[in-house]
Formats: C-alpha cells, sequence, structure tokens
C-alpha cells in the first residue's frame, strides 16, 4: 500500500511537540518571543540558578487545555508535573519540568484522511505539558558549543498518538490534520522551520496478520513537513532491508539527515536511557476545576470537520470545496463574510478557491480584498454589468490597492459590459464582415463557431460586451 | 539597637568558631553600608540577622559551604532576605554549614568545622551548625537557617539556642538553594523564643515567586500565656526509646513535669511508623537531592575544575568529582539510584508510600485531641568532631526524632531544657500545620518555668 515495501506493513506512532503561543515561558515571566538576540530573554528561573523556584503560567495551561479539548481527550482534574533529569549543556537545571505518570490530558481522538484508506481515527494516547530546552550551537564556533537559553523554559505541549499510521503518508496526512486544527484554535503557530512544532517518529515493520508489533525505533530530528514522508519512508525501508536480509531490527533512535535523506543510529553516548523521572517537588499537583475546562471549551472555535461538514449542509458546497474553504480557519471566516455580505454561496466559493486564494498564495497568504468588495464584484458579474473576465482584471486592480470599490474601478478600466443592443449591433457587424469564411462555414452547420464569434465580439468591445446580448445578435444576424 | 560596628565587633570576637564564612572587613563595610539604609520604623529596626550560607543574597557570595558554588554571587536575593531588610533587620554575614545542608555536625563544609560554642572539641550540629553557634555566642540575636531534617533543631539543640523550623509553606523557599525541596524550609534561630518568633513573623507569609509557599498571611505572634490550661500535650513513646540518653530523658521527664505544673493535660500518645522514618528520609531527600545539583555542573557558573575538557562528559566528571565533597556526592549516588529504572518502585516509591503513613500517623494523634507532641530534639548532647564522620548511618540517626517534622510538613521548635556536663539538652515541640500560634504559646510557657542551664 503506499508504494510500500510489498509483503510487509508499516506501524507508525507520532510524539508531536508543538510550542504554546504565549507571551511568557512557562514557569517565568521571560518573553517567549523567537528571533531575539542569543540570552536576552533569560532570568534566574530559567536559567536555572541556584534558589530559583517555578511558578506556572496560567495562559500557557489555558491553551493547552484548549488543545486537549479540541482533540477530544480527557482533562484531568488533577495532573503532576515531573522531573525529567539529564545532563545537557541547553538544558541548565539538568532537568526539564515535564509530566509524566499523571499528563494533563489522556484518550482523545484525532480522523484525518488518509491517502489509502479514506477516513481514520488516531489515538492521543496522552496529552502533557512541559517546557523546552535550550538551544545548542555546534557551528557558530570553531571546536567550541554555544549555548543559548531564550528557548529554555518555552511552554510546550507534548501529544503522544498509538501506533495508528501505516505508512508515512499517512503520518505526514494526521500531522497535516493535527496543525490545522492547532491553527484553528490558535495556540500555536506551528511552524516546523522555527522549531513551534516537532516530530518523534516510533517506526516498525511487521507481516501483515501479525498481531504483535515489530521492534520499533525512533526517529528524531525531522526539521520540516517536506521530510516526514522522506525520513519515515527511508527509515521504514532500512528495517525492511534488514528484515529480508535475515538480520533483526536494533530498537534504538535514528537521526534523519535530510540533506544525505537518510538516518543515522544515535551514539549510544549521546542517548540517556534513563531519565530517573519523579514528581517535581518545587509544584505542588495541577488541580483544574470543571468551570475552569469549561470555560476553555467553551472558548474552542468551530473546529475544521465540524465547518467543513457545515458547509456542505448550509452552502450546498461538495465535500472538496468544503475542504478547500475549510483548509484555514482564515479563509473559512473569509468565505463566510462574502457570503454573509450578500454573495451567492457557489459563487463565492468559485472566487475564493480561485482568485482570493491564487493571490494570497502570491502575496503571503494576506487576503488582500475585503469581502465587501468581493461580494460587490460577484453581484456585478451575476448583474450582468461585469464579465467574468472583467471581473477578474478588477479583482486584480482592487487587489493591488488601486483605485477603491470594484465599480469604480471598472469604471476607471472601461469595462462595464454594454448591453445596448445597437453598440452591439454595431460590433457584431464589424466582427461578421471581417470573418466571412467563418460566416459561411457557420451557414453551413459549423453552429460551434459561435464561441469563436462570441471571443471576436469581446475582443473587438474590449471585454466590454454582455456575452449572453452578443451571442443573442450574432444568432438573429446569422439567421 | 545596636550600631553597625558594635555588631561587626561582636562577630569579630567570635572568629575562633569559624562560624561565619563572610570576611570581617567586607561584612563591617556592609553592616555600616546597611544600617544607613536601613528603615527605622521596621519592627526589627537594627537586629542583626546571620543568614546560613545556602540563602541567596547580594550583599555576599552563596556558597552552600561548597568548593562549586567558591565565589558565587548570586543576581537576585531570596524573598526572606527582601522581608528581613524591608524590617529595618541588619544581613550580619553568611554562617558555615555543612555543604548543600548535607549533615548533622557542619563537618561537612568545604570551609571547615564549626566549633561549638562551650566545647571545640565538639560540634555544633548541622548543618546549620554556623548560625546555631552565632546565636549560642552571643554574636547576634537571631539567624536563619534550613531546616530539611532536623538542620535547625538539632543544632539549636546541640548549642542550647531556640530553633524554630514553620510549617512547610509557612516561609517562602525562594532564594533558598535546594537541598530536598519537598523537605525544605527555612528556619530560625534565636536567644529567646521571641526572638525567633519576632524574626519568624517578618519572613513569614505568601510569596508568588514559590508555588509550594501558601497563600496567608505572615504569621502573627502570640501573646505569652498565662499558663497552659486547656493545652493537651501528647508524649508519643516512640521518641522514648529504652535507649534514650539518661540525662536527655531525666530533662525530658523535668519539662513534662512544669508542663503539667502549668495545667497542660499530658498523654501518651503512639506513632506507630517512626521507625521508618530515617531509611525514608534517606531515600527521599537525597532523590530530589541528586535531582536539585544537576544543576551545578560548570557550564555556565561556578569554577570548572578541567582546564581543557575534550568533552562535555569529561567536563561533568571533573567539575562534580572535585567539586562536590564526600558526603554530597554519597547523597547524589543514592539519590540518583534509588530513582533509576528498576529500582524506583522498590525504593522512591516505597518511600513516598511510607511518608503517608507517617504524615497519617501524627494527624490520627492530632484528630484524637492532642494539640502538640513533646519529644527530645535529640538523643543525646553535643558529640565530639570526628565521632560520627566515618559512619554515616550513626550521623543520620541524630535526626532521628527531627525528621518526621519534615516528613510530615509540620511546624516544629526545640528549645533548651536542661545541660548535662554543662552541654545543653534540647526539647521539642511538634506542633500542627499552620498553627505556629499554639506551638510558640506552648514554647512560652515552657520557656519562663524551665532551669534550661541546669542539670535536670
Amino acid at each position: 500500500m503506499g508504494g510500500g515495501p510489498v509483503g510487509w506493513e508499516t506501524v507508525i506512532g507520532l510524539e508531536t511537540h508543538v510550542q504554546l503561543r504565549t507571551a511568557s515561558k512557562m514557569f517565568c515571566g521571560c518573553s517567549a518571543a523567537f528571533g531575539a538576540a542569543p540570552n536576552t530573554h533569560v532570568c534566574p528561573v530559567c536559567l536555572g540558578l541556584p534558589g530559583a523556584l517555578p511558578v506556572p503560567n496560567g495562559g500557557a495551561l489555558k491553551l493547552a487545555v484548549r488543545a486537549a479539548l479540541a482533540l477530544g481527550c480527557t482533562v484531568h482534574a488533577k495532573s503532576v508535573f515531573a522531573r525529567k533529569n539529564y545532563f545537557y549543556p541547553d538544558l541548565p537545571k539538568g532537568y526539564q519540568i515535564s509530566q509524566y505518570e499523571q499528563p494533563l490530558a489522556t484518550n482523545g481522538s484525532l480522523s484525518f484522511l488518509s491517502p489509502e484508506r479514506g477516513l481514520v481515527t488516531a489515538t492521543i494516547v496522552r496529552l502533557h505539558v512541559e517546557e523546552d530546552a535550550g538551544k545548542s550551537l555546534h557551528d557558530r564556533f570553531p571546536k567550541a558549543t554555544a549555548v543559548d537559553l531564550n528557548r529554555a523554559g518555552v511552554p510546550l505541549i507534548e501529544i503522544v498518538t498509538g501506533p495508528d499510521f501505516r505508512s508515512p503518508q499517512e503520518a505526514r496526512a494526521y500531522l497535516q490534520t493535527l496543525k490545522q486544527v492547532l491553527e484553528y484554535i490558535g495556540i500555536s503557530d506551528c511552524d516546523m522551520e522555527k522549531g513551534s512544532l516537532r516530530v518523534d517518529a516510533n517506526v516498525s515493520v511487521r507481516r501483515p496478520g501479525d498481531g504483535a508489533l515489530g521492534t520499533k525505533t525512533e526517529v528524531k530530528n525531522i526539521n520540516s513537513f517536506a521530510y516526514v514522508e522522506k525520513a519515515l519512508g527511508v527509515e521504514r525501508d532500512r528495517q525492511v532491508a534488514l528484515l529480508e536480509g535475515g538480520s533483526a531490527v536494533a530498537q534504538q533512535t535514528m537521526l534523519y539527515d535530510s540533506k544525505d535523506n537518510a538516518v543515522r543510529a544515535q551514539r549510544s553516548k549521546e542517548e540517556s536511557h534513563d531519565y530517573r523521572y519523579f514528581p517535581e517537588p518545587d509544584l505542588p499537583p495541577l488541580v483544574l476545576t470543571d468551570e475552569f475546562v469549561a470555560e476553555q471549551q467553551a472558548l474552542l472555535p468551530e473546529l475544521p470537520a465540524a465547518k467543513r461538514e457545515r458547509f456542505v449542509a448550509q452552502y450546498a458546497l461538495s465535500r472538496e470545496h468544503a475542504a478547500v474553504l475549510t483548509a484555514s480557519r482564515a479563509v473559512a471566516d473569509y468565505y463566510e463574510s462574502v457570503v454573509h455580505a450578500g454573495a451567492e454561496p457557489r459563487a463565492a466559493a468559485n472566487w475564493v478557491m480561485t482568485e482570493v486564494l491564487a493571490d494570497a498564495n502570491d502575496h503571503q497568504e494576506q487576503l488582500r480584498v475585503s469581502p465587501a468588495a468581493l461580494s460587490q464584484l460577484i453581484a456585478l458579474v451575476k448583474g450582468g454589468t461585469l464579465s467574468n473576465q472583467a471581473a477578474k482584471r478588477v479583482f486584480v486592480e482592487v487587489a493591488g490597492g488601486r483605485g477603491g470599490d470594484p465599480r469604480t474601478v471598472a469604471e476607471a478600466l472601461g469595462v462595464i459590459q454594454v448591453a445596448d443592443s445597437s453598440v452591439m449591433a454595431g460590433w457584431v457587424t464589424e466582427v461578421l464582415g471581417a470573418h466571412a469564411t467563418e460566416v459561411t462555414r457557420y451557414k453551413k452547420g459549423e453552429t460551434k463557431l459561435m464561441a469563436f464569434f462570441v471571443g471576436q465580439v469581446m475582443r473587438k468591445s474590449n471585454g466590454k460586451a454582455d456575452p449572453k446580448l452578443a451571442q443573442r445578435v450574432l444568432e438573429e444576424k446569422l439567421s | 539597637m545596636s550600631d553597625a560596628k558594635a555588631v561587626a565587633d561582636r562577630l569579630g570576637k567570635v572568629k575562633r568558631l569559624n562560624a561565619l564564612l563572610t570576611p570581617a572587613t567586607e561584612l563591617r563595610k556592609s553592616l555600616v553600608a546597611q544600617a544607613a539604609a536601613a528603615r527605622a520604623t521596621g519592627v526589627l529596626y537594627g537586629m542583626p540577622v546571620a543568614l546560613k550560607d545556602n540563602i541567596c543574597t547580594l550583599e555576599f557570595t552563596t556558597t552552600c559551604g561548597s568548593k562549586i558554588l567558591e565565589g558565587y554571587r548570586s543576581p537576585f536575593e531570596a524573598t526572606v532576605v527582601t522581608k528581613l531588610k524591608a524590617a529595618g533587620a541588619l544581613i550580619a554575614g553568611k554562617t558555615n554549614c555543612d555543604e548543600f545542608a548535607m549533615g548533622s555536625s557542619t563537618e561537612h563544609s568545604a570551609y571547615g568545622r564549626v566549633m561549638h560554642p562551650l566545647d571545640k572539641a565538639r560540634v555544633p550540629g548541622g548543618s546549620s551548625g554556623g548560625s546555631a553557634a552565632l546565636v549560642a555566642a552571643g554574636a547576634v540575636p537571631a539567624a536563619l537557617g534550613s531546616d530539611t531534617g532536623g538542620s535547625v533543631r538539632q543544632p539549636a539543640s546541640f548549642c542550647g539556642v531556640v530553633g524554630i523550623k514553620p510549617t512547610y509553606g509557612r516561609v517562602s523557599r525562594y532564594g533558598l538553594v535546594a537541598f530536598g525541596s519537598s523537605l525544605d524550609q527555612i528556619g530560625v534561630f534565636g536567644r529567646s523564643v521571641h526572638d525567633a518568633a519576632r524574626v519568624l513573623s517578618v519572613i513569614s507569609g505568601r510569596d508568588p515567586r514559590d508555588a509550594t509557599c501558601e497563600d496567608r498571611d505572615p504569621l502573627r505572634l502570640p501573646t505569652v500565656p498565662e499558663s497552659l490550661q486547656g493545652f493537651v500535650i501528647g508524649l508519643p513513646r516512640e521518641y522514648f526509646p529504652s535507649d534514650l540518653d539518661p540525662a536527655v530523658r531525666r530533662a525530658c521527664d523535668r519539662a513534662v513535669r512544669l508542663m503539667k505544673e502549668q495545667g497542660a493535660a499530658v498523654r501518651e500518645v503512639s506513632l506507630p511508623h517512626t521507625s521508618y522514618a530515617v531509611p525514608t528520609y534517606y531515600v527521599l531527600a537525597p532523590a530530589e537531592a541528586s535531582s536539585n545539583l544537576a544543576r551545578y555542573d560548570g557550564v555556565r557558573y561556578g569554577p570548572r575544575f578541567d582546564g581543557a575538557p575534550v568533552d562535555i562528559r569529561a567536563l561533568y566528571r571533573a567539575t562534580r568529582g572535585a567539586g562536590f565533597g564526600p558526603e554530597v556526592r554519597r547523597r547524589i549516588l543514592v539519590g540518583t539510584y534509588v530513582l533509576s529504572a528498576g529500582y524506583y518502585d522498590a525504593y522512591y516509591r516505597r518511600a513516598q508510600q511510607t511518608r503517608a503513613l507517617i504524615v497519617q500517623d501524627f494527624r490520627n494523634a492530632f484528630d484524637r485531641g492532642v494539640d502538640l507532641l513533646f519529644t527530645p530534639t535529640t538523643p543525646s548532647p553535643a558529640f565530639k568532631a570526628g565521632e560520627k564522620l566515618a559512619d554515616p548511618v550513626s550521623m543520620y540517626l541524630s535526626d532521628i526524632f527531627t525528621v518526621t517534622a519534615n516528613l510530615a510538613g509540620l511546624p516544629a521548635l526545640s528549645l533548651p531544657i536542661g545541660r548535662v556536663k554543662g552541654l545543653p539538652i534540647g526539647g521539642q515541640l511538634i506542633g500542627q500545620a499552620f498553627l505556629e500560634d499554639e506551638l510558640l504559646e506552648a514554647a512560652y510557657a515552657l520557656e519562663r518555668v524551665v532551669p534550661a542551664t541546669e542539670e535536670p
């Protein structure tokens, strides 16, 4: 399946780290913003100085709970922070504050469209809150590692799935769906390049029909969406080759190298075998009241799947079109604004899916034409004032910010459709006079030439002709 | 109260104790500057308070008695320091202690042992031995220590002063360098119950920087009661074993008689899980310590003990191997072991379960109408330097009567109740959580009548 090796089934589970969109860090007041000069967003707490203590960021907890609710998890009234102990220069306390035996939330699910199996529901085993480590920069200074602690203490959630994916393509599809949900609820910018969404994968293979899972490896260092499929495919193929060659898969951590499109085993020195988790004594158990959880639930917007279904029902759109329009919350909201401004839903859908998205694609995802303007433009087409072709020109002008509302722009461009039949008759006469051969052929039965004549009239009129009127006049003259 | 130079002179006179780590000239200069800036309206105006060297100060280095923090100057000060200053107190230097508060004799300091003020061949107790010795020697009226398993009460008992460990969460730990975070509380030494209580009142209360500090107003000082009428004092039989030092037993008996004479009802109670307290403590405290002390790796601050590290592991090994003393290394090893995969359930988890049983023991006693418990603070008076160094377990057993209050998070206080061959004996009162006022009332009443410097 999915172009995978014949006779093998791939089993993948994902652990996704998502940076929460907060102003400050998880356990101190330092800015969580990305991209500042190294070691400028630091304080005694996130530097792990002797005597400093963590205090949980209430805002981060709200976002984490919203994510858990959006993924259908059970949010626990009591969860416990735990220390994950290991030594590394970018981990200032020598431990990371995370959650272990009692996570914030468990037992959720997320349905996504598998390219091979249709709609598949992945299990969200757990979702917990933790702090990020700093960053080690190995290429900044010769023969030395530099440490930037701006990221140390930035709030994260970790979302762990069951072994529910059967191909790298499915893993990617799940991730895209997850990203869409998290962006919808606004808890993260989910930017893989900035590291605000990071993925580790557990990969194993087995013979189809085998009940037990094969030995798994953990694949790390997958730095962009594009590499998810590649990295997992490479690891799957490596395991299959091992097993087919009669060897066994060793349980280990594999690092993906995007330059070579290859994985290599992490040196055992780099691996921490035993994190010695224990409850964080500096933080009391995290107790969430029913009211708090209910408030977060109330703050959740309509989620992508629900919105898609509603668009199908409410606007009589196809499922595919609804999916395109709900791919991002911004586009979905835009579409609905256009409809609310009076545009016919299907016409609005066509415009948004073509002109609007193309323009956004070229302009950093900005939706440059206001919903009111687009609605007006659609009305001008519907009322026969503008041809589709002319309307597209007007859209480009309005998007570029030139010349005000669509009607004004259309007037300035001189593309208002002419519905005056005497003017039309003049253009038609000219066109027929210039194409005597085609007129003869038409009269002999080549009626498909009508489209050609209409096109010529449109050209003659600089797009101002109403094509329907042009056709009627042409039919009269040619009969 | 006392002017800055006089304070510095008094501290200079007890130099032989090795109780103070701050150099005399630096301290004198700082005291003069502090006195000039001190708030005259503060309730502790002009009162010198010495601080154990694991409490962060801007004025002085904070070494925790360790080589690994030699010369370390904190960029922030502990909440208790800010509160003391706001009350007009003078920070009278940093006191010597067992390294990272691990020890019961103040012999485990990288900066040399502290002498007992009454007998230099003996230890002042620990780990807050420097603070206890300074108060006992009359150099300061009060000092702060930290108490994880008895590190305020045990040296208070050995040195013949009052030592209070408040309820866990009564005083902010922000700026107290962590040893066993679930057990650590900053405590106070005073020449009298009143001195200690005044300082405790100032440093207590909520702190948004410490999530384990209760959201409560500062402790209000109780008045000295007329009598102990209405108090029910429990005597836990497990704290009076048959092999208890006879002088300690006699001193306790006398104190009990005096409390009865003042109207207290006294009754024997049982805390059946007491014998598990020391082993429980010596699993949990090292476990937390092994994690708390991971940050001392030579990467960001403190000395590095390897000139040209070839790799990061070598740097860690060299720095931590040379920077920590043997007792700290021992506890890090024990703590790492009990948290390791395969041992966690047998040690750490079991110890947590036992801790819950010890907590329940106290709850049962208090539920049966007992207001306070009275026990000896230590099994014997101050021992000789070197006597227990070779045998860590015998050293650990000097905390046998004090660790329970830490495990249960309860307030407890040691006060002098007599002497044997010139050496002080301490009696311990253990109270209910956040009822320090009752604890202090009983202590006031006992202090008033007990002949603290006389043989029982």
